[in-house]
């Protein structure tokens, strides 16, 4: 669960297109340790395009420093694409897995938690309750402190994944709202 | 050209050597061991590419920096796995931070060693990911001849930079049929050139505008071979042009509308016009902390065009009003026939009072031999026509304030990284590269011990750079800082030094000692008329600091005389 720390810093969500080879993460996640970015979450999988990997990173901060950090990356030869999505319309989902502690009673009770939050129960034992939870980080985030209190013995969270929502990909897609500053984009454009 | 074998197949080590026949590589510097050996098999076969055999790692990267820099093309150093990857790593770093197109190729352990610690293996493309524009480690020979071609393609084009080839043993040794591409392309790696037009046409709106405009030419210029350009632009615009470390050379500095060089020991007018100007047009320099000073006293009341190459270079350091992605070169080209002279007359009249109440470029007039002096004796002695290669610290920024540079590509300076040891390898690599011109090592009693190893290699190889030592007998700007910011505790600052005459003579090269001004008038006359290596201990005043300075923190306005 977020740290008071972590609750109180403003998150930039990027997406990133790559080439499928090795020791690509590695370089990614270096020219953002390079240049002074803490990564929240990062997740990997494969696109819609054969040989080409999509990352999701969640870093501290926004603005600016977020648009130089776009431009460290696309420095790397292997980044394709990258797309701030922080101020897009979007769809964030995580999964995350949590064993949960509690018998007799108290299982009807984590039971109820889970069917409000649309939690499935995956796993049960004499005295734990393990359920599985895909929405989106912040109903993740409510789900575990609805349960923190019959105690959390493991928990396991994927990162989030995030699409923007529209038909087409991408940055074509239509940000939430017009940002105020032109950039330049790395063809030179305005 | 190439050596087929028998079957029409290749090795992995013909292969290299067939894309560097192809490259125009004529020259690559190197030092053997256990993984490489197959490479220099084959480079034996090939006697088009002189193989120059340098004395530590570090010291054949250099020499591939200074190849690369005075050809403006692609240099080739090798070296074997584990300790000489390594080695290369502060090269590395250099031509990283300096954009120098340098392909390295490194032996690694067999494929079927790696990942298990065996003998010389070190992860060395794990260890190069921050140092490198782009490396690889080949697993595949039949990828092989498309990843070389790659490399040379990443390394020369868009912003050049180092580009690293592990290569395992066996792989040198494996054959295959896939040929060597002519044409690259690299998806997700699209430089820019062109520049946007619209910005091209506000930037000669605010030219014409401005009262007092100055450029600050940086590498860029140099790089992308835009001096004509550039000349044109200050000449039809009337601004004044001042350079990066560098840009030194880009614009001749004996023109009336050079201001020379800006920065922490930039010359006090430049820094001053800097300071004072309503438009600086920055072409390709990345605004360093050594060049602006304080950021938020950097050129307060000007607007700010800024050319340049890199996207991540725009805004990375201060705002810019009007940002132009692309080449100089193309951009320049665009800009010259749009632009409208500048009413600028008060402006160069009043900087050219200024510099002629400030002449930091003139070494003080004393009989007492200073360091300052031994640089613009060698300008005069050689009409300016030398190639100069500074090393880093005092002698570096005398190097560059002391000689008018008047032609492109003649000063060269490791300025970003600042690595001590530089000047003696990246001089032998300048006089590789350009064996007609007359190439002068200036640097100082300590970074010259750091590859002095390397007068072995000057003197196999009668190597004919004449190596200036501007020995004051301490690691000369810390003692600088030491007094000035210290209180004076000078610790480490001090250096014990052997008779550097005498070791060039064990090495088998002439030495020769200068304590005097007319001492060094003879012995500067001397190395000139000898027709191979030559090294001058040059004895200057020990507690000569180089000024004019801006103290950490401060401003360019506040540049200190004295």
């Amino acid at each position: 669960m977020l740290s008071r720390r972590e609750q109180s810093i403003q998150y930039s969500t990027m997406v990133l297109l790559v080439e499928d080879h090795p020791g690509v993460l590695t370089k990614v996640s270096m020219v953002l340790r390079r240049r002074g970015f803490n990564i929240a979450s990062l997740s990997v999988g494969h696109s819609e395009q054969p040989g080409v990997s999509r990352m999701t990173i969640v870093v501290e901060g926004i603005g600016p420093r977020i648009k130089q950090c776009e431009k460290q990356l696309y420095k790397l030869i292997e980044v394709l694409k990258v797309y701030d999505l922080t101020e897009y319309d979007r769809v964030d989902k995580e999964l995350a897995i949590v064993r949960i502690s509690g018998q007799g009673a108290k299982r009807a009770e984590i039971t109820g938690a889970a069917q409000a939050f649309d939690a499935e129960i995956v796993d049960l034992g004499r005295d734990y309750v393990t359920c599985q939870i895909t929405a989106s980080p912040y109903t993740i985030e409510r789900f575990l402190e609805m349960v923190s209190d019959f105690g959390i013995m493991e928990l396991t969270r994927t990162g989030v994944v995030t699409m923007a929502r529209g038909s087409k990909a991408g940055m074509e897609a239509q940000p939430m709202e017009q940002t105020e500053k032109e950039v330049t984009n790395q063809d030179g454009t305005l | 050209m190439s050596n087929d074998s028998k079957n029409g197949k290749r090795s992995g080590g013909q292969i290299i050597c067939d894309v560097l026949l192809q490259e125009g590589v004529n020259a690559i510097f190197g030092m053997p061991g256990g993984a490489s050996l197959p490479f220099y098999d084959a480079l034996y076969h090939y006697p088009q590419i002189r193989h120059y055999l340098a004395r530590h790692e570090q010291g054949a990267g250099f020499m591939a920096d200074g190849y690369a820099r005075a050809k403006n093309q692609v240099g080739v150093c090798t070296s074997t796995s584990g300790p000489g990857a390594t080695n290369f790593v502060t090269s590395m770093a250099s031509a990283q931070m300096d954009s120098v197109p340098v392909v390295y190729i490194t032996g690694q352990v067999a494929r079927e060693f790696i990942g298990t610690d065996a003998f010389q293996e070190t992860d060395a493309t794990g260890v190069s990911i921050p140092v490198t524009k782009q490396n690889y480690l080949v697993k595949d020979i039949d990828e092989l001849p498309h990843t070389v071609k790659e490399a040379f393609y990443l390394a020369k084009s868009g912003r050049p930079g180092p580009v690293h080839l592990d290569i395992p043993k066996d792989i040198f040794l494996a054959e295959t049929d896939a040929p060597i591409p002519d044409e690259i392309e690299v998806r997700g790696y699209q430089p820019a050139s062109a520049g946007h037009r619209g910005m091209i046409l506000k930037a000669a709106d605010l030219i014409k505008d401005a009262k007092k405009p100055v450029i600050i030419a940086g590498h860029g210029v140099a790089i992308s071979e835009a001096w004509d350009e550039l000349k044109v632009l200050a000449e039809k615009a009337n601004i004044p042009v001042i350079t990066t470390l560098h840009g030194v050379g880009c614009f001749p500095e004996t023109h009336p509308l050079s201001m020379g060089m800006l920065g922490m020991h930039g010359m006090y007018y430049a820094n001053i016009a800097v300071d004072q100007c309503d438009l600086l047009i920055g072409i390709g320099f990345r605004f360093d902390d050594r060049v602006t000073g304080r950021v938020s006293g950097f050129a307060p009341n000007a607007k700010i065009i800024h050319i340049d190459l890199d996207p991540a270079e725009i805004e990375k350091v201060v705002q810019t009003d009007v940002p132009i992605v692309g080449d100089a070169k193309t951009i320049l080209a665009q800009l010259n026939p749009i632009v409208e002279p500048a009413e600028t007359d008060l402006w160069l009249d009043f900087l050219s009072k200024l510099r002629s109440e400030h002449p930091s470029e003139n070494p003080p007039d004393t009989d007492e031999f200073l360091p300052q002096h031994m640089i613009r004796q060698i300008y005069e002695h050689s009409d300016g026509k030398a190639k100069v290669i500074a090393d880093v610290g005092q002698n570096q920024m005398w190097a560059s304030q002391n000689f008018f540079y008047d032609h492109p590509l003649s000063f060269f300076s490791a300025g970003g990284t600042g690595p001590m040891g530089y000047a003696l390898p990246a001089a032998m690599g300048v006089q590789v590269a350009c064996p007609e011109d007359e190439v002068w090592c200036v640097t100082g009693d300590g970074g010259f011990q750091i590859n002095i190893q390397e007068l072995a290699a000057v003197a196999e190889y009668k190597i004919p750079i004449k190596i200036g030592v501007m020995n004051n007998g301490h690691l000369g700007m810390i003692r600088q800082w030491q007094n000035r910011f210290y209180d004076g505790r000078l610790m480490g600052a001090e250096l014990a030094n052997p008779p550097f005459d005498k070791v060039a003579e064990a090495y088998g090269i002439p030495g020769l000692v200068a304590r005097t001004k007319d001492e060094a008038d003879d012995v500067i006359a001397e190395a000139r008329s000898i027709d191979g290596p030559v090294l001058i201990d040059f004895l200057v005043a020990e507690n000569e600091d180089c000024m004019p300075m801006v103290f950490p923190g401060a401003s360019l306005a506040e540049t200190v005389e004295a």
